[in-house]
């Protein structure tokens, strides 16, 4: 078990090794993990999480609108299933808040019963639909006009940082190699395969491509052919927690022709959300927002919510779906090559990754591969980021027995200190500032780092050699330091991976 | 539902001590300090100044530049020095100040009896209840996201706040050339501390037509740090993967530029903290965006006081110490006779105006600090422009504005038609003439 951020590569043959450490690369590893096998999980980026897994809408489907009998449906059905459960265990936060799909002209309203009838397909049977005055007294906030909704109580918020940091952590304690800062430039043809990457050479058996929006350029390496990724953009808006009390349900647009629309969820840290758009792009780094993006979510949402628009926004951010051709997952194995291709994960990735994970296993086992036996161990305990359970600095045993966790450095999000250092001495310990908020939201609130930006990054780069960098951390910077600070840590946690 | 106590409060959770004090002030910035230093001189009893900071002060200890306490204290000081003074008189008039302390929220809502507030610090958990709460939580500016600022999300991104606790509480090193988006006081602040700082400053940006600072502080940046000024111009996005590599701008006429900077300070454009307050659902004022107050600071909670740059985003530093000050005698009024008053007539503003403060006003009341209302405006004016003070269609006052109006410079309307107000009347409107 090892997390390494920079200098060569293991001079030994994986198992297998596992392209992309987004959310589905990380749930395989974490599934496969369990099987003595040696496995790595590389990942181009400094950070897991760091790509379209970070940037989303957060939320665990039902997966009552997907196409039925389709692939997806039923990962993102058992996915749903099995990470509701695991998140349980591991103190990811998810709130069941339940979602509404709001009907606001005839043409929405009418096709509400279709969507029943599809959600039944997809084995929900949970769907109500509901009048214009239940879903006005369920959300006294929702702008004027609405017709009717269809309520779909099993769909939750959910934190998508914890989840894939949870995967990762028990994928390294349970043996794997976690290789950061290691992009993936070829693939050589013999056998065991030799990939090459940035930071050298590594070879393996059997080799897993869950890269996201790159899966494809992986798969013609490997010969492939079989699809392109076309990222779909999608921009949302993040609104300060203060307009928490505006909504309590996921607000869904009606899919219609012209589109699935913009929804209006609650987020776990107690924010509100308003996005996603869905722009088809070209280039696969485009996570910038656009004015004129911002502008039609905020015209959208004005008309969803429209006391939303009053408030503050805290974030603006935008995440890259990996769209392909094909409107289901293409999930191949080939057994000749011993390589498995996971692509075409749109947005439901992060409900569907453990089924994902567990459909991978079937494939190669299908595929003749000698997997061993899997051993059973306790799921990792993740620090809670989220407001629907106690925060450190709400818990006066915690601070009683650490003072540091009653030592707030950002204010706006109320993290303390013991947060901090915990996340710094963790199994896979942030590469960057940005790293630190997607594991205890420092700097994430409302005021952006106005009070405590210079405290959190003196805590993050204690030499105070690093810069000020005044804002998200660049890629791959202090991967060493990092290492060194995590290994050279003594000082003990009663958090660290081990939450309330 | 919880147990409650003899005060009606629900019971404090596992491990919350509860303590009690005359007068709570939140926050320890001028505007706090300077109310606490006065109720404990004036002795208000026991009298607790919280700070969620490690250090009392405020905003001014890290601004390091000169020009705090010119007009009440009558000499120059730099901003540390300036909240130095604030802590010692707060502490030596026998007020306790207590840092590290996050008043995380209110017991129950504010104005319907006991006052408690619940706190985190280092030494646990704490609900504390006073006979008066002085809300002094302060202002921050607005950070790029929430400006709508599109583009990218680099680092080298910076509010002038976080830029001068980088640059002088931390010693961190920040960039080597810098964009300064905004022109009033505080942006002029950030230009004195990226050049002490070491870097080069491609241009301050404002998409005003000229800056909003003095004209010698205008000047002084032009000739002296050598920083061109870019009027009449928004930023459209920033450039750049990791680092910022660029600002995109657009000029009122159309024309677009970007200009190459691995550092962007987004400066002023304030807004209240008052997170605080609108979680005790104490009633917000719809232009400042802070409490709604009298003349006498007093809140629509009874029992609970706003001073500060809380309540006007945001006014120089001696001006919140003066209303900190100020607010001590109807502070010491409310322990002693627990009256509180219904029914103040509000004072709002038309468009262009921005906000008034204090916006609500009782007749019968005090005037407000130095006889007059301070404004501002989201346009420009010429010399002749006036302010013009009516209530339900009826003429009150009104006033010539000698130098015209500024947007983010204050503009001030007396207060001496206070008493021809109908104090059962509808609002009283301030239109820009």
């Amino acid at each position: 078990m090892a997390v390494t951020t920079s200098g060569t590569l293991p001079d030994e043959v994986y198992d297998i090794v596992v392209i992309g450490a987004g959310v589905v690369g990380a749930a395989i590893a974490r599934e496969l993990s369990r099987y003595p096998l040696r496995i790595a999980l590389v990942e181009a980026s400094g950070d897991v999480g760091d790509g379209t897994s970070k940037a989303n809408t957060a939320i665990l489907h039902t997966g009552f609108d997907a196409v039925p009998g389709s692939l997806e449906s039923r990962l993102v059905r058992e996915g749903q299933r099995r990470l509701a459960a695991y998140a349980a265990e591991a103190g990811i936060p998810v709130e069941p808040v339940g979602a509404l799909l709001v009907a606001w002209n005839e043409e929405q309203l009418a096709a509400l019963p279709r969507l029943v009838e599809k959600a039944d397909r997809n084995e929900y049977h949970e769907t109500r639909l509901i009048g214009a005055d239940e879903l006005y007294a369920l959300e006294p906030h929702l702008g004027p006009g609405a017709l009717g909704a269809l309520a779909v109580p099993g769909e939750s918020i959910i934190c998508p940082w914890t989840t894939t940091l949870a995967y990762a952590t028990e994928a390294v304690r349970d043996g794997a190699d976690l290789h950061l800062n290691c992009r993936v430039t070829g693939v050589g043809g013999g056998a065991p395969h030799e990939l090459s990457t940035v930071r050298g050479p590594l070879r393996t058996h059997i080799l897993i491509n869950a890269a996201g929006l790159y899966a494809d350029e992986i798969d013609r390496w490997l010969g492939h052919a079989d699809f392109t990724v076309t990222p779909r953009r999608g921009q949302l808006l993040v609104f300060d927690k203060l307009a928490r009390g505006l909504v309590r349900h996921i607000l869904l647009p009606v899919p219609t022709a012209l589109g699935k629309g913009v929804l209006v969820a609650p987020t776990v840290y107690g924010n509100v959300l308003l996005g996603p758009t869905a722009e088809d792009l070209d280039d696969r780094t485009a996570t910038g927002s656009t004015a004129e993006g911002l502008a039609f979510l905020r015209e959208r949402g004005e008309r969803i919510l429209p006391e939303l628009l009053d408030e503050e926004v805290t974030a603006v951010y935008a995440g890259l779906r990996a769209a392909t051709e094909e409107s289901d997952y293409r999930i191949r194995c080939d057994p000749d090559r011993r390589c498995l291709t996971v692509g075409g994960i749109r947005s439901t990735g992060l409900t569907a990754s453990m089924a994902i994970a567990a459909h991978v296993v079937e494939l190669l086992t299908e595929a003749g591969e000698k997997l061993g036996e899997p051993s059973e161990r306790p799921a990792v305990r993740m620090p809670n980021i989220g407001e629907a359970f106690p925060r450190p600095y709400q818990r006066a045993d915690l601070i009683a027995a650490d003072p540091e966790y009653g030592r707030i450095v950002c204010h706006c999000e109320r993290v303390s200190h013991g947060e901090i250092r915990d996340a710094l001495a963790s199994t896979i310990p942030p590469s960057t500032p940005e790293g630190l908020r997607r594991r205890t939201r420092a700097r994430g609130g409302r005021c952006q780092g106005f009070y405590c930006g210079a405290a959190v990054r003196a805590l993050f780069s204690p030499e105070g050699t690093s810069e000020a960098a005044g804002g998200p951390g660049g890629p791959g910077s202090t991967g060493a330091s990092t290492a060194s600070r995590a290994s050279g840590s003594g000082t003990s946690s009663l958090l660290p991976e081990v939450g309330p | 539902m919880s147990a409650t106590n003899r005060d009606g409060l629900a019971a404090p959770g596992p491990g919350r001590r509860t303590r009690a004090v005359d007068v709570l002030v939140i926050g320890a910035g001028p505007a706090g300090l300077a109310a606490a230093a006065r109720l404990a001189a004036a002795g208000a009893g026991t009298v607790e100044v919280v700070d969620r900071e490690e250090q009392a002060g405020g905003v001014p200890r890290h601004c390091y530049h000169s020009g705090f306490g010119l007009r009440e204290l009558r000499r120059p000081m730099s901003g540390p020095a300036y909240a130095r003074h604030w802590c010692e008189l707060a502490a030596g008039a026998g007020a306790t100040v207590r840092t590290g302390v996050s008043v995380t929220g209110w017991a129950e809502q504010p104005g319907r009896g006991t006052l408690a507030l619940d706190t985190t610090s280092p030494a646990g958990l704490e609900r504390i209840t006073a006979g008066a709460v002085v809300l002094a939580t302060g202002a921050r500016e607005r950070p790029r996201s929430a400006r709508l600022v599109p583009g990218t999300r680099p680092a080298g991104v910076f509010t002038t706040g976080e830029l001068q606790q980088a640059v002088h509480l931390r010693h961190q090193r920040v960039g080597t050339r810098a964009l300064v988006v905004g022109a009033e006081p505080v942006g002029y602040s950030a230009v004195r501390t990226l050049r002490g700082a070491g870097v080069e400053i491609a241009a301050m940006v404002t998409d005003q037509p000229r800056h909003q600072t003095s004209w010698a502080s205008g000047l002084g940046a032009r000739l002296h740090h050598r920083v061109p000024l870019l009027t009449g111009t928004t930023v459209t996005g920033l450039l750049g993967r990791g680092r910022l590599a660029g600002v995109a701008l657009r000029h009122r006429d159309g024309r677009t530029t970007t200009v190459a900077c691995d550092t962007v300070v987004f400066t002023g454009d304030w807004i209240p903290d008052h997170e605080l307050a609108r979680l005790g659902g104490i009633e917000l004022d719809r232009g400042t965006r802070g409490p709604a107050v009298d003349t006498a600071f007093r809140t629509a909670a009874a029992g609970v006081f706003a001073v500060g740059n809380l309540l006007h985003a945001v006014e120089p530093a001696g001006t919140a110490a003066r209303e900190g000050t100020l607010v001590a005698v109807p502070v010491l009024r409310h322990l002693a006779d627990g009256a509180w008053p219904g029914g103040q007539v509000p004072v709002e503003v038309d468009a262009p105006l921005r906000w008034v403060a204090p916006n609500r006003i009782d007749p019968r009341g005090p005037r407000p600090p130095l006889g007059r209302f301070t404004l501002r405006t989201t346009r420009t004016a010429g010399r002749l422009s006036a302010l013009v003070i009516s209530q339900d269609g009826r003429f009150l006052h009104r006033e010539r504005l000698r130098r015209g109006s500024v947007p983010n410079r204050p503009l001030y309307a007396s207060a001496d038609w206070i008493d021809g107000a109908d104090p059962h009347g509808g609002p009283v409107v301030i239109t820009a003439g």
